[in-house]
């Protein structure tokens, strides 16, 4: 089983976080500290797993992690030998390429994978996170059922007229504006009163 | 201007959304927590608007605040109004944010139940898969519970994508809801044989990486470590199923030991452990020895002995062919210096020599050995942990001493003054050893003419035993002043010609057998030993009251020391052992650590452990090669020697019997390996008929523990899933009496119906499926026929049903009075008439203002005949076929008489001496008494359990007993849903004369800080044998504050904080002339008022308690003749106010 799945970049600040198992928001947070403690400080050419830290359940738990130009992509999974062992070895074995397909399916989706998008997409990341890994899980490694999935998830969502529908959209134009040069504009404006107040007809 | 206010406006209207919100964080650097708390402030008011497009969006913002640790768990409401939203788009958002920030302890998620039914039905499948995405990350028992039936349906769904996430999830809901399991599995069987393209893609990937696998673990200059990695983990885990394809590549594995990343060389020697067999054993280790010879760093070489000798004894020496070889590797490891597993391979030399009785000559000679050459061993480093092999060495020369070349000079060997450097247990056993060499060499010497040898022994022991006698040890003192005393005298009588050797052997006579580890607790409990029942007497009523309160004080105590422990963080730690370490430097009876032999442990080089050359002229090792090397050498060409002849040998077999057998011809399989010598490893004694148990190896706390269930047993049929089914179905539902019309009961004949509606499917699978199954159900029921009249059959089927899950508690409950009335009628029959008589002559007695048993006496012979009368009477009836409650209330009618004995010979159950269990109401039938119970601490922030225990004073029988609180706004009793806000609760069972049960009540609770009195009324039905009557007991409940309060750990530190925090309101309490021992006194606050101990000194504790909504109570208790005060700090006055009145009410009583 996944227990978490934790994307943070090279100062540790937390990207995108995904808790199969309940933890209170500070205990997240820790763990996210911990983590980060302990995948910065190793080599980038030494193997990318490592036993987890104390906060997450200790050796029990496996840190399995891919360092992506700025980010950390880590996942924590459980080692524990029981009688769904062999699930977990299925898991685990596909747990390598869920790492390649979700970071290949950001690019598709994204384009180029890139921090800033993911800072931005936080939302559009776990709805893709969401088809890969479920509650632990991994659900799918197809990518291109993946995909397919996605984006005929968007188009409902467009269709729907979408969270940030035209006005919004108009919206969010109108506050990216310079403000510098709204003084300007006001300026303008003066005149612009002027000058309909000059040729009433 | 204008635009200006018009963005304002704009930018109220339509409100940040996440990319402005996450701008906005980037934009407020330095003062970023202020920037969110304006914007936390401003998603509150966009929380509270109606539309739910500003509701989705202020949610999706709240999520990513989530992700940098605020705690959102307050907008959870809107969250599942945002769930709820009709459109996809905003209900993906509620889900998204449900599934980061929803627990079990979320309250609100009781409200999802229904929104979530309706997304899994949706004919949108993304709806349905939203909700299942959502609902794997927060399904609750409950959850599990109400959806099983629902996720079970999608399993077949047309869509594969919802059919696979549906597949996944039932996962989860088996270790919520493990019930669920033996009824899904046939389904999930199905699925998962079913070549379904969506799911099964990932058992053909194990094939397909396995092969990938091996080819990237052997590229030499691979950088990709991951993959080597994973390649060795995904071995391990391949080998267990298919150990054979992953032998093969034993060449790469060992590679791997070359590699730089210690993750991956611990990974690859995993991997050797599963991979050895008798052929391949010797080569392994000796390449392993080869590392250990090359590792750096100890904690890689510790782990690889650890590694040789696990793999070498693994399940009982079953790959070792060579045993000499195996000392002699044992050997070779005692050459490493400075590991911290000499213990580890003392005790496999011990193992050994102990139960491979052939190899004992062999080593006991290279015990010798070792014991001559101990000081190789020990070096100036004594503190070694090498030096525990010597242990085991000694120990081996003094057992087996017969196989012994020559005793004397090991036996000086073993008394070297050296030897006095050595750690006491390893002298002891030097001087145990030393007294059995002696006598060896005593029986040796007997009945020479000259027995100066075994003068000179003695002589030797004389002269040097003086040495261990002044031994700072005890153990070697008291040995060592022993043996001397014992020699001396033994001494005397040689000098006597008396022939002493046989009586000194006798000294040591009868060999050790090895013991299995799980021996003890195998041995059977005798027949007839009871471990519960008293021995003695139990004391008397009076002392127990006073010893009561010290044990339950005593408890709490070491309750607190361990969870403690488990707390202290790292520092804490090493706090406290500096604080030792300063006591002990000061502490004239501790032995200062002598620095030289820290420095040792703490160097880092290797500089400083000081490399022994074995000498080359010692016979341990054969010059220019080591020892084990020679027995592969040796094992290698007696094999092929074994080979050719086999070869010959087959030769001969072929031309004899022709081509018949060419199959078996591998000449490499495992049984071709025979062991060089013939060894019978002794196995572990086990005492006689041991109990086989396997599950002593269970770990209890295995999650997946609730998943042990025996999926092949059939399905019982309290076992199906509960479904939903609308009340109209219900009313359809055979008429019922006055009885079963209360909630539980109708929660049972739900769960009857949706059986029904089962059976039906189920019979459809199984027209599909063989004839045969058919034939064995058809058998079934021939046998239940047969077993029970027909009708019966309906009845048994009928209370089968009612004991169906949705209740389960109160369904157990009935079905435990249901088989106990049963059982009493089974067993009693016969005596019937005679209980009867008894009841009716005794009963006025004891119950003498019994105002309904007032039956005339002359009656006892009619009574009799009525009784007679009335089983035949009950037979016709049975033949009429009854409502199982009229079977139920029948039994419960006999079993009430029968059991009148009981009620009369059993005397009221004293309570006991310290309990929380109050009387609440009496009256001449029944004897209520009951106790606040706190559940669900943090979970449940306003769930209060009453336990109440009735119990049956009169000799009728009480049934039909409906429990009733008049609700207070602030406390109400929890009633099943749909019931009236008036509706009584039925109390799940009945009551048969003399007999107490305990029922539970849950009541919600607002307001904790008040105490509060809660009216009610019980109603029951008496029935005796003539009539029945109803009854009514009015009582009174009252939740005190102290029931709100949960006894709570708390350590010092917390605690402190907590009081400095000036969060906390003071209050302060007096009580005067109290006369008992304090902790007597603290130990009645911590019963009665469920309040720890958080530390004490002398005359005053610190005393901490919270209450179920969180609410910190803190006491100060100081005594001082006989006056107590009290300064309490709580964060709400009046919940303290009230807690300390209650307090002080306690104190005043005694």
């Amino acid at each position: 089983m996944i227990k978490a799945i934790l994307i943070f970049n090279n100062h540790g600040k937390p990207r995108l976080i995904r808790f199969y198992q309940y933890f209170a928001e500070d205990m997240q947070q820790q763990i996210i500290r911990e983590t980060f403690h302990l995948v910065s400080k190793r080599d980038d050419n030494v193997c990318n797993f490592l036993e987890g830290g104390s906060l997450i359940g200790g050796s029990d738990y496996k840190l399995i992690y891919r360092h992506y130009a700025t980010l950390y992509f880590v996942f924590c999974v459980d080692s524990s030998e029981s009688e769904l062992g062999i699930l977990d070895l299925i898991q685990l074995i596909c747990f390598f390429l869920c790492v390649c397909v979700f970071v290949e399916t950001l690019d598709k989706c994204f384009e180029n994978v890139c921090e800033l998008d993911l800072i931005f997409h936080m939302d559009k990341v776990h709805y893709i996170l969401q088809e890969v890994v479920m509650g632990g899980m991994v659900l799918e490694t197809n990518m291109n059922e993946i995909v397919a999935q996605v984006e005929l998830q968007n188009r409902m969502e467009k269709s729907e007229g979408g969270l940030s529908a035209a006005p919004a959209r108009a919206v969010s134009a109108v506050k990216n504006m310079n403000l510098p040069e709204i003084p300007r504009n006001i300026n303008i404006g003066d005149i612009n009163i002027k000058v309909p107040s000059l040729s009433p007809f | 201007m204008a635009l200006k206010i018009v963005k304002g406006s704009i930018d109220r209207m339509f409100d940040k959304n996440l990319q402005d919100l996450v701008r906005g964080i980037r934009n407020h650097k330095e003062d970023e927590a202020k920037y969110i708390s304006t914007c936390i402030d401003e998603i509150k008011q966009e929380l509270k608007q109606d539309n739910i497009a500003v509701k989705a969006n202020a949610v999706c913002k709240l999520t990513y605040l989530q992700m940098l640790g605020y705690d959102v768990s307050w907008a959870a409401f809107n969250i599942v109004e945002v769930m709820s939203s009709s459109k996809f788009t905003y209900k993906r958002i509620g889900y998204l944010a449900a599934s980061q920030c929803f627990h079990e302890g979320t309250d609100v998620i009781m409200l999802t139940t229904n929104q979530i039914r309706k997304d899994l039905s949706s004919p949108n499948q993304y709806d349905t898969g939203v909700a299942l995405t959502g609902l794997s990350c927060f399904v609750t028992p409950d959850l599990a519970r109400d959806l099983a039936n629902d996720i079970m349906t999608l399993m077949s769904h047309t869509k594969p994508y919802i059919r696979k996430k549906a597949v996944l999830i039932m996962y989860k809901v088996f270790l919520k809801y493990p019930e669920s399991l033996r009824p899904a599995f046939p389904r999930l069987k199905e699925k998962l044989e079913d070549p379904d393209p969506g799911t099964d893609a990932e058992s053909h990937l194990v094939e397909l990486l396995h092969n990938r696998v091996v080819a990237l673990i052997s590229l030499r200059r691979c950088d990709f470590f991951a993959v080597k990695y994973l390649g060795l983990l995904a071995m391990s885990k391949i080998l267990k199923t298919h150990p054979k394809s992953v032998q093969s590549h034993k060449d790469l594995i060992l590679q791997c030991l070359d590699d730089k990343d210690e993750s991956i060389r611990l990974r690859a020697l995993d991997l050797l452990y599963g991979m050895v067999s008798k052929k391949n054993l010797m080569e392994i280790v000796k390449k392993l020895m080869l590392h250990v010879d090359k590792a750096e760093g100890t904690t890689y070489r510790d782990e690889l002995l650890t590694k040789i000798i696990d793999i070498c004894s693994q399940s009982n020496f079953q790959y070792i062919t060579n045993f000499e070889w195996y000392i002699s590797i044992l050997v070779e490891l005692t050459r490493l210096e400075g590991t911290r597993h000499g213990h580890l391979i003392a005790s496999q030399m011990l193992d050994v020599a102990i139960r491979v009785k052939a190899i004992r000559g062999f080593a006991v000679a290279q015990m010798a050995t070792l014991l001559d050459n101990a000081h190789l061993l020990t070096g100036n480093t004594q503190r070694n942990g090498i030096c525990e092999v010597l242990y085991a060495a000694a120990w081996i020369c003094g057992e087996f001493s017969e196989h012994l070349e020559d005793p004397m000079q090991t036996l000086e060997a073993m008394l070297r003054p050296k030897v006095a450097t050595l750690p006491g247990h390893i002298q002891a056993v030097y001087v145990q050893n030393a007294a059995k060499l002696f006598a060896t060499v005593l029986q040796k010497h007997e009945g020479e003419t000259e027995s100066q040898a075994a003068q000179e022994t003695s002589q030797l022991l004389i002269d040097r035993l003086p040495l261990f006698v002044q031994s700072a040890n005890l153990e070697v003192q008291e040995r060592a002043s022993c043996i001397l005393q014992l020699v001396k005298y033994i001494q005397k009588l040689q000098q006597k010609n008396v022939e002493v050797a046989e009586e000194v052997t006798a000294l040591f006579a009868g060999e050790l057998n090895p013991v299995a580890p799980k021996a003890q607790k195998k041995v059977p409990i005798p027949e007839g030993l009871d471990l519960d029942a008293w021995i003695n007497e139990p004391p008397s009523e009076s002392e127990s009251e006073d010893e009561k309160p010290k044990a339950v004080f005593a408890k709490e105590e070491p309750k607190h020391s361990r969870s403690r422990h488990t707390e202290v963080d790292e520092k804490e730690l090493a706090r406290r052992r500096e604080v030792r370490k300063q006591e002990q430097a000061n502490n004239p009876f501790y032995i200062k650590a002598s620095p030289s032999s820290q420095k040792v442990y703490d160097a880092p080089g290797v500089e400083h452990i000081p490399v022994v050359q074995i000498d080359l002229s010692v016979p341990l090792k054969v010059p220019g090669m080591p020892m084990s090397d020679q027995y592969l050498k040796l094992e290698e060409e007696r094999r092929q020697k074994e080979k050719a002849e086999r070869k010959k040998e087959k030769k001969k077999k072929r031309e004899k019997r022709g081509k018949e057998r060419k199959a078996d011809s591998g000449p490499e399989s495992e049984e071709d390996i025979a062991p060089a010598h013939q060894v019978d490893i002794v196995t572990e004694e086990m005492p006689e008929n041991a109990l086989p148990s396997d599950d002593d190896d269970k770990d209890p706390n295995d999650p997946h523990k609730a998943l042990d269930i025996d999926l092949d047993k059939p399905l019982a049929d309290s076992e199906k899933l509960p479904v939903r089914t609308h009340r109209p179905e219900l009313l359809k539902s055979p008429a019922e009496d006055r009885d079963s019309e209360s909630v539980p009961q109708e929660t049972k004949k739900k769960s009857g119906k949706e059986k029904k509606e089962k059976k039906k499917d189920k019979e459809k699978d199984r027209k599909r499926s063989k004839e045969e199954k058919k034939k064995k159900k058809k058998h079934k029921v021939e046998e239940e026929l047969l077993e029970s009249q027909p009708e019966e059959a309906v009845q048994s089927e009928e209370t089968k049903e009612a004991a169906a899950p949705p209740t389960s508690t109160s369904a157990e409950q009935e079905v435990c009075v249901l088989m106990c009335v049963c059982l009493q009628e089974v067993t009693a029959p016969s005596s019937a008439a005679a209980a009867v008589d008894t009841s009716s002559a005794t009963a006025p007695e004891s119950e003498p203002d019994e105002p309904k048993d007032t039956e005339p006496e002359d009656t006892k012979s009619s009574k009799h005949k009525k009784k007679k009368q009335k089983k035949e009477k009950e037979e016709k009836e049975k033949k009429k076929k009854k409502r199982h409650h009229h079977h139920h209330q029948h039994h419960g009618d006999a079993g009430g008489e029968d059991s009148v004995q009981n009620g009369t010979v059993e005397e009221e159950e004293p309570l006991p001496p310290m309990s929380n269990y109050s009387l609440l109401a009496e009256n001449s039938y029944i004897k209520m008494v009951s106790v606040y119970d706190i559940q669900g601490n943090h979970q449940d922030e306003s769930k209060v359990v009453v336990s109440v225990i009735f119990e049956n004073k009169s000799d009728s029988f009480l049934k039909s007993m409906e429990f009733n609180v008049l609700d207070s706004l602030n406390s109400k009793l929890q009633r099943p849903e749909g019931a009236g806000a008036h509706d009584s609760l039925t109390v799940p069972f009945q009551l048969p004369p003399g007999v107490s049960n305990e029922a539970r009540f849950v009541f919600s609770v607002q307001s904790i800080v008040m105490p509060q009195k809660l009216k009610g009324t019980l109603t029951f039905i008496v029935k005796s044998d003539e009539s029945s009557t109803h009854e009514k007991l009015d009582f009174k409940l009252h939740f005190t504050c102290t029931s709100y309060l949960i006894t709570t750990p708390c350590y010092s530190d917390a605690y402190a904080k907590l009081l400095e925090s000036g969060d906390l309101k003071g209050s302060s309490l007096r009580l005067e002339g109290i006369n008992m021992p304090f902790h007597h006194l603290l130990a009645r606050i911590c019963f009665h008022h469920h309040f720890s101990v958080v530390e004490r000194i002398d005359s005053c504790a610190s005393m901490y308690s919270r209450s179920i909504q969180g609410h910190h109570v803190c006491l100060l208790v100081k005594t001082s003749d006989q006056t107590v005060s009290i300064d309490a700090k709580c964060d709400e006055p009046s919940l303290l106010g009230n807690v300390l009145d209650e307090i002080k009410q306690t104190f005043s009583k005694c």
